[in-house]
C-alpha cells in the first residue's frame, strides 16, 4: 500500500498528491511516470511523476479527474492509499544523459498544456539547476484551470501563460504564443512539448517549420507499462514503438500524431459506461452516508 | 478382467454452456473415476512416460498409489520432481510429452496422466495436505525475479532449504503467464493463489510492483540489498506484430493485450474498472496456446471467431485438448492462409482482414516444412478485431541494466550451464528469459535446478569466508 502524504487542490477537478514511495523516489528521473492502481478492482493507470524527494521518500503526481479511475482517485483524502504505485517507468528525458555544458547557456523552450504543466517541473528543476535558460508557456482553457504558475515561475526566465477564453494572459492557444516568439527572433536549442496530443501535433508543426528540435512526451493508452500488452504501440519515423518502454518522450516530428490520437479513443464507449456506473455507485454511497 | 482400452471419461462443461462462462472446461475426476482410469496403468518396468516427462516425475509409482486409494502417498511421489502438478497436470503438452509415449496409446488411447496427476493435486488443496517441510535456516538472503512458474519453483525450493527469499514482481499480482495469459477456463486462479500461498506460508516474500531495472536493479540488490545470489525468471513476455500496414488501427490488438484486459483486469466481470473491447467478428492470427486462450476468451464474450493460421491443421503448435475444446466452442480455422493488410472505415476502425494462401514448400534446417504464399491468391475476411498471437520475446530490460551478463543475439539471457548460470557470478537465470517463448513445467524445471546451483553456489562462497577467517 502507498499512503497519501498530502492531498491539495490546484483547480477545480485537479489535484496534487505526494505519495509515499521510497523505492520509486530513490530512482526517479525527469520525464519518467508512475502506473497506479487505486484500488482492488482498479483499473492501472500511467501518471506522470511530477516531482520527488529522495531524502523523504515522497513522490508527486498531478492528476485530473476524467474518467472513472481519475474520479476514485480524486476523491481520495491524506492518509488514504493507493494498492498499487509502480515505477520509474519509462525513459528518463534526454537530457540527462547531456554533458553539462550540452545544457549550461542552452536556451529551452516549454510548451505546456493543461496537467501538462506538472511533468514539466522536475524537467524545469533538473535544467535550471545545471544553467540552462528556460522559458515556458502555460496553456489552459480558462483561469481557474492554470495549476502551479507561482512554482514555476520561480525555476524559469521568461513565463509566457495563454488562456482559450482570454480570462488570463494572452487569448488563444499556445501555439499563437509559440509562433510570436519565434517571429520575434528568439531562439531555441529545444522545444520540450507536453499536454493533449492535439497540442502536441500543432506545436510539432509549427516547430518543424522553424527546424527547432522538438520533444514529446506521449500519453498514449496503457496497461502493463513494462513493454508486455502492446497497447501503448505509436508510430514514430515509420516504425512501431512501444511508448511505456521506448518513450514517453519521442522526437516531435517523427510523431504520427492522428493515428495516435484515434488510439486514444479505442475503448471510449466502454469508459463512458464505467463513469455513469462510477458515478452511480458514489451517489448511491452518498445517499448512505447521510441517513 | 481386461484392461480398458478407453479412458475413464472425464465430466466436462458441455460447449454450449461453456461458450457464455469462463468457468474451468473440464471438472476432473472424481475418486472412483480417478482409480478406475489408474488401472489402466500397467506399471511398466521400463515406463516410456518418464522418459518423456521434461522433470521425470515416477508416474507408475504415482498412479499405483492412486489405485489403492493412497492419494497423500501420490502426492509425495509428484512433489519430489514437481513443485506444480495442479498447473502442469492442466497445461502441460501431454500428449508430445508423457502420455504421447505411454504404451497404452499403442493399441488404445493412453492413461490420462495428466488428469490423474491433476487429481492428486486438486486433493492434495482440499484436504490441506502440507508437503514441505522446511529445512534449518540459511544465513543467505536469494532474490527472485519474476514470479511466474521458474520464479515460484525456484522460490519454493530455496525456501525449503531455509533460504531468505524474496521474489520480485512488475505487475501488481504474482503468478505471471499463469495470471496474466492462461485464462480462467483453463486454469483457474484460485488454484494459481494457493500455489502463492503456500510460499508465504513457508516464508517467501512478494514484493510486488517492483521493476528490475527500473525501480531497482540487480546490482542494487546485490551490492546494497544484500542479496547474495539472483535468480531472473523473467519470462518472455514481449509481443511480436507482423510490420504488415494497419497494425495500429483501432480494433487491432496483441493477443497480451487482449487476456491481460480479460486476466489480470478481469475486465469481463462488470464490477472491475479495465475496459475491453469485443469484435462481432473476430480473426486470431496464430497457432499456439495463445491464439486459442484468445479466440476462446472471445468466443466467451460473445464474438464469431475465426483463427487464421499460415501452416495446416497438423503443424498447430497448440495443446491437443485446446484446439479440440476450440472446435467444438465453434471456433473457425482458416489454416494456410496468411494475412498481408489491414485496412479501416473512415473512423480508423479495422473491418476488413487482406489474406493470402499458402502452401508448404521444402524443409527448413529444423525440418519444418515453411510455409510460402501461392501467387494471386489474395482475399478478404471482414472482421470488426484483429488480435495478433505471434509468439513473444524476452525482454531487454534486466540485460541492459546489469553489469556483465552476456545475452543472446536473439535476446534471451545466455546462461553458461543447465543449471542457469549466468557470465556474472551469483547471478542465475531461467525459463522463458533463457529458452524464448516454452512451457510452464520447462520454466518450473528451470527453476528447480537452478535453485540447486544457488545453494552449491552459496555454500561454496561460505566456506571459502569461513576457510579465510579461521586462516587469520
Ligand atoms: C505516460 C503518461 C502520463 C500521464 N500523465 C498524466 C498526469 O500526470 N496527470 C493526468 O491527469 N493524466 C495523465 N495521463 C493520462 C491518464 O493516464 C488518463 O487520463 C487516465 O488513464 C484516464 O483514466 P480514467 O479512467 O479516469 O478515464 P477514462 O474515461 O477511462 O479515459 C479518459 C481518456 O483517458 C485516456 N485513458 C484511458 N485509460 C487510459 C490508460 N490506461 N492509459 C492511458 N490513458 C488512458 C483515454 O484517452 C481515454 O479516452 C498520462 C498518460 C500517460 C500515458
Ligand atoms: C496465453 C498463454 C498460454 C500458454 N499456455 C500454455 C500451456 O497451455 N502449457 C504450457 O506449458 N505453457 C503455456 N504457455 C507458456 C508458459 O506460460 C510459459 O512458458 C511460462 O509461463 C514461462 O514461465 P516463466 O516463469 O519463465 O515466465 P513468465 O510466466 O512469463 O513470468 C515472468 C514474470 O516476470 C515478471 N517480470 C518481467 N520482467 C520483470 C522485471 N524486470 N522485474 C520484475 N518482474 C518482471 C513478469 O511480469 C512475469 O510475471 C502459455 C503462454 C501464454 C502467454
Ligand atoms: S509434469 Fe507434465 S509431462 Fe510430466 S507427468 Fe505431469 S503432465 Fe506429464
Ligand atoms: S507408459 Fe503408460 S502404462 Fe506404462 S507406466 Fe507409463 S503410464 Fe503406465
Ligand atoms: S503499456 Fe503495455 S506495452 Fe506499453
Ligand atoms: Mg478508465
Amino acid at each position: 500500500m502507498f499512503k497519501i502524504l498530502r492531498k491539495r487542490e490546484l483547480a477545480p477537478d485537479i489535484y496534487l498528491f505526494e505519495v509515499e514511495a521510497p523505492r520509486v523516489a530513490k530512482t526517479a528521473n525527469p520525464g519518467q511516470f508512475v502506473i497506479v492502481r487505486a484500488y482492488d478492482k482498479g483499473e492501472r493507470i500511467p501518471l506522470t511523476i511530477a516531482d520527488y524527494d529522495k531524502r523523504t521518500g515522497s513522490v508527486t503526481i498531478v492528476i485530473q479527474a476524467l474518467g472513472a479511475s481519475t474520479r476514485v482517485i480524486c476523491s481520495f483524502e491524506e492518509g488514504d492509499s493507493f494498492v498499487d504505485f509502480a515505477g520509474p517507468l519509462g525513459q528518463p528525458s534526454d537530457f540527462i544523459h547531456f554533458d553539462p555544458d550540452k545544457i549550461n547557456g542552452k536556451r529551452f523552450l516549454f510548451v505546456a498544456g493543461g496537467v501538462g504543466a506538472a511533468p514539466i517541473y522536475p524537467q524545469l528543476k533538473y535544467l535550471k539547476e545545471r544553467g540552462a535558460v528556460l522559458d515556458v508557456i502555460i496553456g489552459a482553457r480558462s483561469k481557474e484551470l492554470l495549476i502551479l504558475l507561482d512554482e514555476i515561475r520561480e525555476k524559469v526566465d521568461n513565463l509566457y501563460v495563454a488562456t482559450n477564453d482570454g480570462s488570463f494572459g494572452y487569448k488563444g492557444f499556445v501555439t499563437c504564443v509559440l509562433e510570436e516568439l519565434i517571429s520575434k527572433g528568439n531562439q531555441y536549442d529545444q522545444v520540450i512539448a507536453i499536454g493533449p496530443m492535439v497540442m502536441m501535433k500543432s506545436v510539432a508543426e509549427s516547430t518543424k517549420k522553424y527546424s527547432i528540435p522538438t520533444i514529446v512526451s506521449l500519453n498514449t493508452l496503457m496497461i502493463d507499462g513494462t513493454g508486455m500488452c502492446g497497447a501503448c504501440r505509436v508510430t514514430v519515423n515509420g516504425k512501431i514503438r512501444f511508448t511505456c518502454v521506448d518513450g514517453p518522450e519521442f522526437n516531435a516530428h517523427e510523431v504520427d500524431f492522428d493515428e495516435a490520437m484515434l488510439r486514444l479513443n479505442m475503448y471510449r464507449s466502454e469508459e463512458q459506461k464505467r463513469l455513469v456506473d462510477i458515478e452511480r455507485k458514489h451517489h448511491k454511497c452518498k445517499i448512505g452516508r447521510t441517513m | 478382467m481386461g484392461t480398458l482400452k478407453s479412458r475413464v471419461a472425464i465430466a466436462e462443461q458441455s460447449p454450449k454452456e461453456r461458450r457464455s462462462n469462463f468457468n474451468e472446461v473440464c471438472l476432473g475426476y472424481n475418486i472412483d473415476e480417478a482409480r478406475l482410469e489408474a488401472t489402466r496403468c500397467l506399471e511398466c518396468k521400463k515406463p516410456k512416460c518418464v522418459e518423456a516427462c521434461p522433470v521425470s516425475i515416477n508416474i507408475p509409482l504415482f498412479i499405483k498409489h492412486i489405485k489403492s486409494g493412497d492419494i497423500a502417498e501420490a502426492a509425495k511421489v509428484i512433489d519430489l520432481d514437481s513443485s506444480l502438478p495442479a498447473v502442469c497436470g492442466r497445461v502441460c503438452p501431454q500428449e508430445i510429452q508423457c502420455e504421447g509415449s505411454c504404451v497404452m496409446g499403442k493399441k488404445g488411447e493412453p492413461v490420462s496422466i495428466g488428469k490423474l496427476e491433476r487429481f492428486v493435486a486438486d486433493w492434495t488443496i482440499k484436504n490441506h495436505l502440507e508437503l514441505t517441510t522446511k529445512s534449518s535456516k540459511r544465513n543467505s538472503r536469494v532474490a527472485v525475479i519474476g514470479s511466474g512458474p521458474a520464479g515460484l519453483s525456484c522460490a519454493s525450493d530455496l525456501a525449503k532449504m531455509g533460504y531468505e527469499v524474496t521474489v520480485f514482481e512488475a505487475l501488481h499480482m504474482p503468478g505471471g503467464v499463469l495470471v496474466y495469459g492462461i485464462p480462467e477456463f483453463r486454469l483457474p486462479k484460485s488454484i494459481v493463489e494457493e500455489q502463492i500461498n503456500q510460499l508465504k506460508r513457508i516464508g517467501v516474500r512478494f514484493e510486488l510492483d517492483v521493476i528490475v531495472g527500473k525501480t531497482i536493479t540487480v546490482d542494487s540488490l546485490m551490492e546494497e540489498e544484500g542479496y547474495g545470489a539472483v535468480f531472473i525468471s523473467t519470462g518472455a513476455g514481449l509481443p511480436r506484430f507482423m510490420g504488415i500496414p494497419g497494425e495500429n488501427l483501432n480494433g487491432v490488438v496483441s493477443a497480451n493485450e487482449f487476456l491481460t484486459r480479460i486476466n489480470l483486469m478481469k475486465a469481463y466481470q462488470g464490477d472491475y474498472d479495465t475496459p475491453v473491447y469485443i469484435g462481432k467478428n473476430v480473426v486470431v492470427v496464430g497457432g499456439g496456446n495463445v491464439a486459442m486462450d484468445a479466440a476462446r476468451s472471445a468466443i466467451r464474450l460473445g464474438s464469431n471467431v475465426k483463427i487464421v493460421y499460415r501452416r495446416s491443421e497438423k503443424e498447430l503448435p497448440a495443446r491437443a485438448e485446446e484446439v479440440h475444446h476450440a472446435i467444438e466452442e465453434g471456433v473457425e480455422f482458416c489454416f494456410l492462409t496468411n494475412p498481408v493488410e489491414i485496412l479501416s472505415d473512415e473512423k480508423g476502425w479495422v473491418n476488413e482482414l487482406r489474406c493470402v494462401k499458402m502452401r508448404l514448400g521444402e524443409p527448413d534446417s529444423n525440418g519444418r516444412r515453411v510455409p510460402e504464399p501461392i501467387p494471386n491468391s489474395a482475399f478478404s475476411i471482414s472482421c470488426d478485431m484483429v488480435i495478433m498471437a505471434l509468439g513473444t520475446s524476452p525482454n531487454p530490460l534486466i540485460i541492459n541494466t546489469t553489469k556483465g551478463l552476456k545475452s543472446e543475439r536473439w535476446g534471451g539471457i545466455h546462461v553458461v550451464n543447465e543449471f542457469g548460470k549466468t557470465t556474472r557470478p551469483g547471478v542465475f537465470a531461467g525459463g522463458d528469459a533463457v529458452t524464448g517463448a516454452a512451457t510452464v513445467i520447462l520454466a518450473m524445471q528451470a527453476g528447480r535446478k537452478a535453485a540447486a546451483a544457488i545453494d552449491e553456489f552459496l555454500r561454496e562462497r561460505d566456506s571459502k569466508h569461513f576457510n579465510f577467517s579461521s586462516a587469520n
